[in-house]
């Protein structure tokens, strides 16, 4: 449980977030929590209420605004995913998503950089600290995370040469991409610098736009600091055919392993509406413990499972 | 059997045959990819300790571990003879088995025996065992070598040192988690 000094601290901290998006022209929506179909992902095992489900994003609401007409979009709230529980994880979480028409996955790097350079140096206001780094330097447990100027851009086949012992595809052959990425990659990105993560395999790209002049890899990064994993975006994919098709994969995996799921038709429907888009996925707990210097998900949010 | 998802850090589980204990767990998932436990084990018997990372399928035996209230009897050679409180039940646990505990273990001393598969793997001895002092050297008054402690005997064989006052046929307490002397305990 937060203490009062970190509760005014965590308001503070969701205040700027909305500042921020207001400050940029975006739009702030909400969308229901409970939802009769739910993305089908393969690696997420949703939550149920009632017959329905709670939702792991708020991604398909979302979309469906913009193909409705909406330019810039953002939301905060509550997301689930059943047995993700550890340092990182909890069941219940809070996500900040954000959309833009018109755009590609480089113009969410872009908002990425300006967002926590923005929220770095005003929630160190909050603590009226006045060091001179403010907005250039993040400091977490023993790294001083420079914020400044362009951040890499570090394709998932680079990063596997630079290093892991395996190549991308060999990891891929051996079905060792995940447990590769934990042990050898991971740890080593955003050290010193934030880092994007980019051009994820097509196959795990399940929403993503596959890059144009490389269909083998999904114009898909996560933002990586302090080897914590914080953001997910991409360019989105758009074609409605393409998207059924995947989906369709996805539904025979989940049912074949026993799972729910269904054809989320009017999301389908919606995004025959919609043209060139891009929408990204930030786990707000975990910037806001970066920011505290907490080592643990659960010191950052206001009530953790253990206190209930 | 238990499901990836109840690891946890002091879960005990069986692998190939042996007991393990989870001593440290860190749950990962990058980037909508499988869900990944990463689980250090430590072997219970043999102590060895080892990484693994699993994924959600993994399955794993429940290890059958039993732990009951015992009476220390005797000992006949290496062999330590124990008797279960409720059923009477005697078993015996051999003196490597029993490592530095055997420093401690005095007749009819009460203590709490591991069962792995019905046999003894570990012994938990209170945290304080009062033993008599069988061989001490006298307390030559001013002695001005300058040690502060001298080493004695007590009943179990067990040397150790302690402060040079603590005579021959005292009672001292000791330790078993550090094998150290506390103090001298009056009757």
């Amino acid at each position: 449980m937060l203490s009062l000094p970190e509760l005014h601290l965590r308001a503070a901290f969701l205040r700027l977030v909305r500042s921020f998006f207001f400050g940029s022209g975006f739009l702030e929506v909400d969308t229901p929590l409970r939802q009769p179909v739910i993305i089908p992902e393969r690696n997420i095992a949703p939550l149920q209420s009632g017959h329905w489900f709670l939702q792991a994003s708020p991604e398909l609401c979302m979309k469906r605004l913009l193909a409705a007409g909406c330019e810039k979009i953002f939301q905060i709230c509550p997301c689930f995913r059943a047995e993700e529980r550890g340092r990182l994880h909890l069941e219940e979480f809070t996500m900040l998503e954000w959309y833009r028409t018109g755009a590609d996955y480089r113009d969410l790097m872009a908002d990425c950089e300006a967002f926590l350079r923005y929220m770095e140096e005003n929630f160190r206001m909050e603590f009226s600290d006045h060091r001179s780094s403010l907005g250039k330097s993040l400091f977490y447990g023993a790294e001083a995370i420079d914020l400044t100027g362009v951040w890499e851009r570090l394709t998932v086949a680079e990063a596997f040469s630079r290093y892991s012992p395996v190549t991308l595809e060999q990891a891929l052959e051996t079905d060792r991409f995940e447990e590769t990425l934990v042990e050898n990659i991971e740890p080593h990105l955003g050290m010193e610098a934030p880092v994007f993560l980019c051009d994820y395999p097509a196959p795990l790209g399940s929403l993503a736009k596959l890059k144009s002049n490389n269909p083998e890899v999904a114009e898909r990064f996560e933002l990586y600091l302090a080897g914590i994993e914080l953001a997910n975006g991409f360019s989105e994919l758009t074609d409605s055919r393409e998207q059924r098709q995947r989906f369709n994969d996805e539904l025979k995996y989940i049912q074949e392993n026993g799972g729910k799921g269904g054809m989320p038709e009017h999301f389908l429907q919606a995004l025959d509406n919609l043209d060139r888009a891009a929408g990204i996925a930030l786990g707000l707990d975990r910037l806001l413990m970066l920011l505290l210097g907490k080592n643990n998900l659960s010191e950052a949010v206001t009530f953790a499972p253990s206190d209930l | 059997m238990y499901n990836a998802s109840d690891l946890r850090k002091g879960l005990k589980i069986q692998i190939d045959g042996s007991p393990f204990i989870v001593t440290d767990f860190e749950f990962s998932k990058p980037g909508k990819g499988q869900a990944l436990y990463r689980c250090k084990m430590r072997n219970m018997i043999s102590g060895n300790q080892f990484t693994q990372t699993y994924r959600s399928n993994n399955k794993f035996e429940k290890a059958d571990l039993d732990e009951r209230k015992m009476q220390y009897l005797y000992n006949q050679e290496n062999d330590y003879y124990f008797m279960d409180i409720e059923s009477y039940e005697q078993l015996f646990i051999t003196r490597e088995q029993l490592g530095d505990n055997v420093n401690f273990l005095i007749d009819n001393m009460e203590l709490q025996v591991l069962l792995f598969d019905g046999k003894p793997i570990d012994v938990s001895l209170p945290i304080f065992v009062n033993l008599v002092v069988t061989k001490a050297d006298p307390w030559a008054k001013g002695d001005t070598s300058g040690t502060d402690t001298k080493p004695v005997t007590v009943e179990t064989g067990y040397v150790l040192q302690v402060p040079p006052f603590v005579e021959e046929g005292e009672k001292i307490q000791i330790d078993t988690r550090t094998g150290q002397y506390v103090t001298r305990v009056k009757e």
